[in-house]
């Protein structure tokens, strides 16, 4: 463990946690502005979950300890990943979790929870979105782990370090088949994950819609609160391994504080970026009929799996 | 849709007591007869009432018949103490349905009916009160619910409940929707409406008929103009007051702003639904512009106020060149929603309606249409002697994308219209400010056809001597529309849902009054 290690593992969280919704209320104003709407200005998610956290815990008659414990998991798993993937540094606190297998396992494993607590409820809309976004999650983790099987496949390493490390040193891979083959189904991987268009749409509030929103339905008060921020850390977590994946220029892999603070902008600028980007493009999508979903999956595991091939034969 | 016979016409029912109207006293046991005979002759029911005249009830069959413009009553006198019909649940499966209605406002039952369960009075209302009758009183307290009103059940591996409403996440009507659902397949779709019973047609009773046009204007918020201008057509074919063809115009330039600021607003919701938000905040746009105009030339955003009994008051003639400009903006909106690969699959093919499902539940307006049908009381039972083509519907396939589509040609045939009236209307804004002339001696009636920017409206009223409301029947195009939307439902996915019920748009308000 070393001293990068220790830094990157404290500035990571932090800066994810501060970050996310506000990443999120960038995402929402740049839609807004580009339909010309006003919008709620780039601090309106804190401003939710403040007034979120400082109402009473509530819970449904009838749940269990699954739905009260869910959102903690949520977090909790989101928060880890946060610490030990390679956002600032390239070192990681704990390093052997910052593997591919593991970090992949870590978000799995917060979604999966969630769709229990979402049955957990005994409704109707729950147990909907919970087996809406299972579907969904059968389709995605697949994509996830074979697109950036691929990348480490050269590295001979599924340490996630190791791989952000080894494209700063020989920057020529970017543009091989294999990292743009990977770069896209990555790509269609987050926007299902993260619950975007053309997959879900965040902002229905059409009930038998929706996939994401109808499993946290019954969350209120600080448990919603926690249930969103969660969601806004791993989408900035996915952004955040897309762009340190393919672009890790100006991660720290020194402990200066200089190399530390370019460490900290670039991440904020690619994630910004992206975000934007995304939100950008979601304004030109319309949500795809529910059973064209697994098309565009299934469409995006192949290019994954291309990848894989293209990684072994282009070498 | 059956075709009205030409020539040679059956003679008229009865006598006549109003526009192109004529009413038969008949005993009930010869009422399936003739509503048999008139059904086959091309007529639909337009309006069932039940009425009671204090010593005996009488229900009320309007059957109206298009092309030309033909509308017969049958009268059924009941005794009061055993009020019984003759079902015609077995001819018309609208007419089974009022007749539910008539059963629980008026305690007149319907003998052998396929369904006799309660419509409109949910069960936790009192059997045997009957909020219509003239002795009801108040209504009772809500007490225990009163026997099982149950859905029906869907059994079979896999099949399960999904129940959503009367409280809906977004700002509509209250309506509870029972699905049974294999996977994200729709098997059954039970709606369950009737939360909004706010007795308005016995408000009217005893109201002079300048003070009743303030409850049309509330019947159903987005409808103001069209059931203003049915009640008033009601009330001057009651009267037999003649209206001037420059008042009809403008009436008619104001149903067409209605027309126009729903349709867009519909149009929008429908590309908001499907997750294309950038067409939704357009369509408001032009939406708001449009309620602007409706300020400018009534002096009210939905245009209350505008429509009394024998005229009209406007402050201004609509701005043609807004409007022009207005529908570009709509044809670009409507354009680059269909531009859209994944809004056109999602909307194509979608809750199909077909035209012979839409014909046996009587739908109306762009339901109708969009199945083929062409069914529109503007040209069905027109009250402006200017003869306009009807609108001509490019796609007919009963799914999401043609009730769309009709939408988006109604609206250029619209302002099509608007246009052309607003040049043969010129100068004078108000007409007749007074009340019509006093009633015809003894009881009257009239009957308002209006085709509202939903479908066709129907208003049934009658007039004691004093010129007073005694009864007023209100039947928005809703009730006819809603039990087509789970028919159409049916093999539909859940999540096409939303889609297909705002591309029906009903009126829970209109519905239930």
């Amino acid at each position: 463990m070393s001293a990068l290690g220790i830094v990157g593992g404290v500035v990571q969280p932090v800066l994810i946690v501060a970050g996310s919704p506000l990443l999120v209320g960038v995402m929402r104003q740049v839609r807004a502005r580009l339909e010309g709407r006003a919008g709620p200005g780039v601090g309106q998610p804190w401003r939710d979950l403040r007034k979120l956290f400082g109402k009473e815990r509530i819970s449904p008659r009838g749940t269990s300890e699954v739905f009260r414990v869910a959102p903690l998991v949520l977090v909790a798993t989101t928060l880890v990943v946060a610490v030990v993937t390679p956002f600032v540094t390239t070192d990681s606190a704990v390093d052997p979790v910052a593997d591919l297998f593991a970090v992949v396992a870590l978000l799995a494993l917060g979604a999966v929870t969630l769709a229990l607590a979402g049955l957990d409820t005994g409704t109707a809309f729950g147990g909907m979105g919970s087996s809406r976004e299972m579907t969904i999650l059968a389709l995605v983790e697949p994509t996830l782990l074979v697109s950036i099987f691929a990348l480490s496949v050269r590295v001979g390493s599924t340490n996630l370090g190791a791989i952000v490390s080894a494209t700063l040193h020989d920057p020529v891979r970017v543009i091989s088949p294999v990292s743009l083959l990977a770069a896209v189904a990555l790509i269609i991987v987050i926007v299902a994950e993260t619950g975007r268009l053309p997959v879900d749409n965040p902002s229905t509030h059409l009930e038998l819609t929706m996939v994401h929103e109808a499993m946290v339905l019954e969350y209120a008060g600080p448990d919603l609160a926690l249930v969103e921020l969660a969601s806004a850390m791993r989408m900035s977590v996915f952004l955040g391994l897309l762009a340190n994946l393919f672009l890790p220029w100006g991660i720290a892999s020194t402990a200066t504080p200089i190399a530390l603070l370019v460490g900290v902008l670039a991440l904020i600028i690619k994630v910004g970026l992206l975000g934007v980007l995304l939100a950008a493009g979601e304004v030109f999508l319309a949500k795809l009929r529910l059973f064209r979903v697994p098309e565009l999956l299934a469409g995006s595991f192949l290019l994954s799996l291309l990848a894989v091939a293209a990684s072994f034969f282009l070498a | 849709m059956t075709t009205p016979p030409t020539t040679p016409h059956t003679p008229a029912l009865g006598d006549p007591v109003g526009e192109h109207r004529t009413a038969l006293t008949v005993a009930s046991g010869d009422l399936v007869e003739h509503a048999r005979s008139l059904l086959d002759q091309g007529y639909r029911v337009a309006l069932v009432a039940g009425h009671d005249d204090g010593d005996r009830l009488r229900a009320v069959y309007l059957f109206t018949a298009a092309d030309p413009d033909r509308r017969v009553e049958l009268h059924v006198p009941l005794d009061k103490a055993a009020p019984r019909l003759p079902s015609l649940a077995a001819l018309s499966f609208p007419a089974g349905r009022f007749e539910r209605e008539m059963r629980d406002l008026f305690g007149i039952v319907p003998v052998d009916h396929p369904l006799p369960r309660r419509l409109v009075r949910h069960f936790h209302w009192p059997q045997g009160w009957y909020p219509m009758l003239a002795d009801a009183g108040d209504p009772p307290e809500f007490g225990d619910v009163d026997g099982p009103y149950p859905f029906r059940t869907v059994e079979g591996p896999g099949v399960y409940e999904i129940p959503v409403g009367p409280v809906h996440a977004g700002m509509i009507g209250p309506g509870h929707f029972r699905f049974s659902v294999v996977g994200e397949t729709i098997l059954n779709l039970k709606v369950r409406l009737w939360f909004v019973h706010r007795g308005i047609e016995k408000l009217f009773q005893g109201r002079r008929p300048a003070d009743a046009v303030e409850l049309a204007e509330r019947v159903s918020g987005d409808t103001t103009v069209g059931h203003t201008l049915a009640l008033c057509l009601a009330i001057e074919d009651a009267c037999r007051h003649p209206v001037s063809g420059h008042t009809q115009r403008i009436r008619t330039i104001l149903l067409e702003l209605e027309r126009l600021y729903n349709h867009i607003t519909d149009i929008g919701a429908l590309c908001n639904d499907v997750g294309y938000g950038i067409l939704n905040a357009h369509a408001q746009r032009v939406k708001e512009q449009l309620l602007r105009i409706n300020d400018e030339v009534t002096g009210h955003r939905l245009m209350r106020g505008a429509i009394h009994p024998g005229g009209v008051t406007i402050a201004a003639l609509p701005d043609l060149g807004r409007l022009t400009a207005i529908g570009a903006d709509i044809a670009e909106i409507v354009a680059l929603a269909l531009g859209n690969t994944v809004v056109a699959d999602r909307f194509t093919g979608t809750a199909v309606l077909t035209p012979t499902q839409a014909a046996d539940l009587g739908t109306l307006g762009y339901v109708a249409r969009a199945s083929g049908l062409t069914t529109d009381a503007r040209h069905d039972h027109p009250f402006l002697a200017e003869d306009f083509r009807r609108t001509e519907h490019t796609r007919t396939d009963g799914d999401v994308l043609a009730r769309f589509l009709v939408r988006a040609e109604e609206i250029t045939y619209s302002l099509g219209l608007i246009t052309s009236l607003v040049q043969t209307v010129s100068g004078q804004l108000t007409t007749a400010a007074t009340t019509p002339t006093e009633p015809r001696p003894g009881q009257s009636s009239g009957v308002g056809i209006v085709e509202g920017w939903r479908g066709t409206i129907v208003h049934r009223v009658e007039l004691a001597p004093d010129g007073t409301l005694t009864r007023v029947k209100i039947v928005d195009p809703s009730f006819f529309n809603w039990p087509a939307l789970p028919v159409a439902l049916a093999d539909t996915i859940v999540p096409d849902f939303p889609l297909t019920n705002k591309s029906f748009n009903l009126s829970y308000a209109g519905n239930d009054m």
